[in-house]
């Protein structure tokens, strides 16, 4: 899943800026999509809940809510409609969620 | 005099005319709209940020003029409303709606006197055997990449559906240096020639101008298929080619990315939440808010309705009949409006609803392969529900589309069933061996879109009177809640 999804065709010089994805420095352009973003450089955007492989989003205007990723401060954000920002922390795989306080005294 | 708090629902050709047509008669409506900047889909701009320089020739082909006219007009008036952008309205109850703000991951809402909603349109798409995988989207969405971002959605597209989009957004990726696998139209023969005497008569322009791109396709020994069926998506991990039949035999194209879509499908929830009667619309299959010619919704007071949202006649109607409903504001509120102006507006509505009527004759919506679907692929993508899951709900009780939802999830995911309803409803309907309007519509629920989840201590409420609006915002959320099933 290397090869990039999206290919740019036009307005390729603009300014690169620097972003965090899953924990790795990246590079992006400013006025990029997290999704353009992520997909000039990865074939997914995310693992499908359901087991059954990736997702790469599909409507680009904020309707199928296919292209979910993770900010930094926790907040889910939709690839296809938040421009990425430098120093922006992305997370395709989102954080465990926390463990609820144990249950009172278990058994029958 | 006090002025009444107007709110307009979309910053698209409808939404900016309705604004205008308003601002001209002295009012100052508020428009909430969900993107960061004016135009809608069709005229959508690229981002403020990183100095995006393609001309408007480029970005929007032979609708560049209207398109530079809606931005222009909307920005040199842009006193005369307030615009707020990342907006997305989700509940609307009499007298007052609930929105969210991207921004800031605020939530806000806001009273209303009156109401013109514009919300628009998505792409009408069709199910096919392996299209959860990456690489594969929906026409419109190919558009927005080019559009919006200057990308192609993959290095090889093919592009598969019927509708003047299908060859309009082809045409589009070869002229930006986009690889074109080919385009599979699925329209029958009979159907363009039939429909044939009707378009050229209805609108010559349009006419012309899908012929145009036909041919220039051709001229660059790109493949267009017709009377296309198509059998599945293949690759393992990602788009590796799209297998179909044809009148002359099975083939397929090898690509890494395909582009479908059918057409166009109304954003209604909102008029729905809103109170507005639903009606079946047998040239949209699709249920409708019903409204007068003039945009007035049937039910609820002070509701008007206008552009796509309302059954799909394009940007051109758009514009009018966002001028036409905020006229039909200003005369139920007693003001004196531009008679023969109105009376112009409902002429071009007609003509466009005509040529609206032989396009659909021309491209009619493929129900027979929606509701062909095979039982081991995937139908809802939020909740991977197989159409096989679907039709056995069938088999028990599921006489209508609420019911099937409720026993197999399909459209209770977060997109709500914007994606698959069309196709759901048609699998459902065939099942049953009914009319697609016999199994209902998936009822839409607030919020309309998923937002993060508040704690209940409650959100403030905008309370400051008109012209010069404040929002109270509440603070940030602690996670996300999915749409209520």
């Amino acid at each position: 899943m290397t090869q990039p999804q999206f290919l740019r065709l036009a307005e390729t010089d603009r300014t690169a800026l620097a972003y965090e994805l899953d924990g790795e420095p990246a590079s992006a352009l400013a006025g990029d999509t997290i999704m353009t973003a992520i997909l000039t450089r990865r074939g997914h955007l995310r693992m499908s809940e359901f087991g059954d492989g990736a997702r790469a989003g599909f409507c680009l205007m904020g309707a199928c809510q296919d292209c979910w990723v993770t900010l930094g401060d926790g907040r889910r954000v939709r690839a296809c409609s938040t421009l990425v920002s430098a120093g922006l922390v992305v997370r395709t795989v989102p954080p465990p969620i926390a463990p609820a306080a144990p249950a009172s005294a278990a058994g029958p | 005099m006090t002025m009444p708090r107007v709110v307009i629902v979309g910053a698209g050709p409808a939404g900016t005319r309705a604004a205008l047509t308003l601002a001209r008669y002295g009012l100052k409506p508020v428009i909430l709209d969900e993107a960061p900047r004016q135009g809608g889909q069709i005229y959508r701009r690229p981002p403020a940020q990183g100095g995006f320089r393609r001309d408007a020739r480029t970005l929007y082909g032979f609708e560049a003029k209207k398109a530079e006219r809606l931005h222009r007009d909307f920005d040199e008036k842009q006193a005369a409303f307030e615009h707020r952008p990342e907006m997305l309205v989700w509940e609307i109850e009499p007298g007052r709606l609930h929105g969210y703000r991207h921004a800031d991951n605020r939530r806000f809402s806001l009273e209303w006197e009156a109401l013109i909603l514009a919300t628009g349109a998505t792409d009408r798409v069709i199910p096919l055997p392996g299209w959860t995988k990456p690489g594969v989207y929906s026409l419109g969405g190919t558009q927005v990449a080019l559009k919006y971002q200057g990308c192609a959605v993959g290095r090889r597209v093919a592009f598969l559906g019927s509708g003047p989009l299908l060859y309009l957004v082809a045409y589009q990726y070869a002229k930006a240096g986009g690889e074109v696998a080919g385009v599979l139209d699925t329209a029958p023969w009979s159907a363009k020639v039939a429909a044939l005497p009707a378009l050229a008569a209805a609108a010559p322009a349009t006419l012309a101008k899908g012929l145009w791109y036909l041919a220039w396709l051709k001229s660059r020994r790109i493949p267009v298929v017709n009377q296309v069926r198509p059998l599945e998506v293949n690759g393992a991990e990602r788009v590796a080619g799209i297998a179909f039949d044809t009148p002359r035999g099975s083939d397929s194209l090898v690509c890494d990315a395909l582009a479908m879509g059918w057409g166009l499908r109304s954003e209604s929830q909102l008029a729905e939440l809103a109170g507005c009667r639903m009606v079946f619309d047998p040239l949209n299959r699709q249920w409708l808010p019903e409204r007068d010619p003039d945009g007035r919704a049937t039910g609820p007071k002070q509701i008007y309705l206008a552009g796509d949202g309302t059954g799909i006649a394009g940007a051109d109607a758009a514009e009018l009949a966002g001028e036409l409903a905020a006229l039909a504001l200003l005369a139920d509120r007693g003001t004196a409006v531009d008679r023969g102006r109105q009376a112009e507006l409902r002429q071009g509505l007609a003509r466009i609803h005509r040529f609206r009527q032989a396009l659909e004759t021309a491209f009619p919506y493929p129900q027979a392969l929606a509701a062909a679907l095979p039982n081991g692929a995937i139908l809802c993508r939020c909740e991977n529900v197989t159409a096989g899951e679907l039709r056995a709900t069938a088999q028990i009780d599921a006489t209508e589309l609420n019911r099937a939802k409720a026993y197999c999830r399909v459209g209770m995911g977060r997109c709500q069933g914007r994606v698959c309803g069309p196709a759901a409803a048609e699998i459902l309907a065939a099942a049953l061996g009914k009319p697609v309007e016999a199994v209902g519509r998936l009822r839409a629920q607030p919020p309309v879109k998923p937002i993060p989840l508040e704690p209940l201590s409650g959100e403030a409420i905008a309370e400051a009177a008109p012209p010069s609006l404040t929002f109270s915002l509440e603070g940030p959320g602690e996670e996300n809640a999915e749409p209520r099933a």
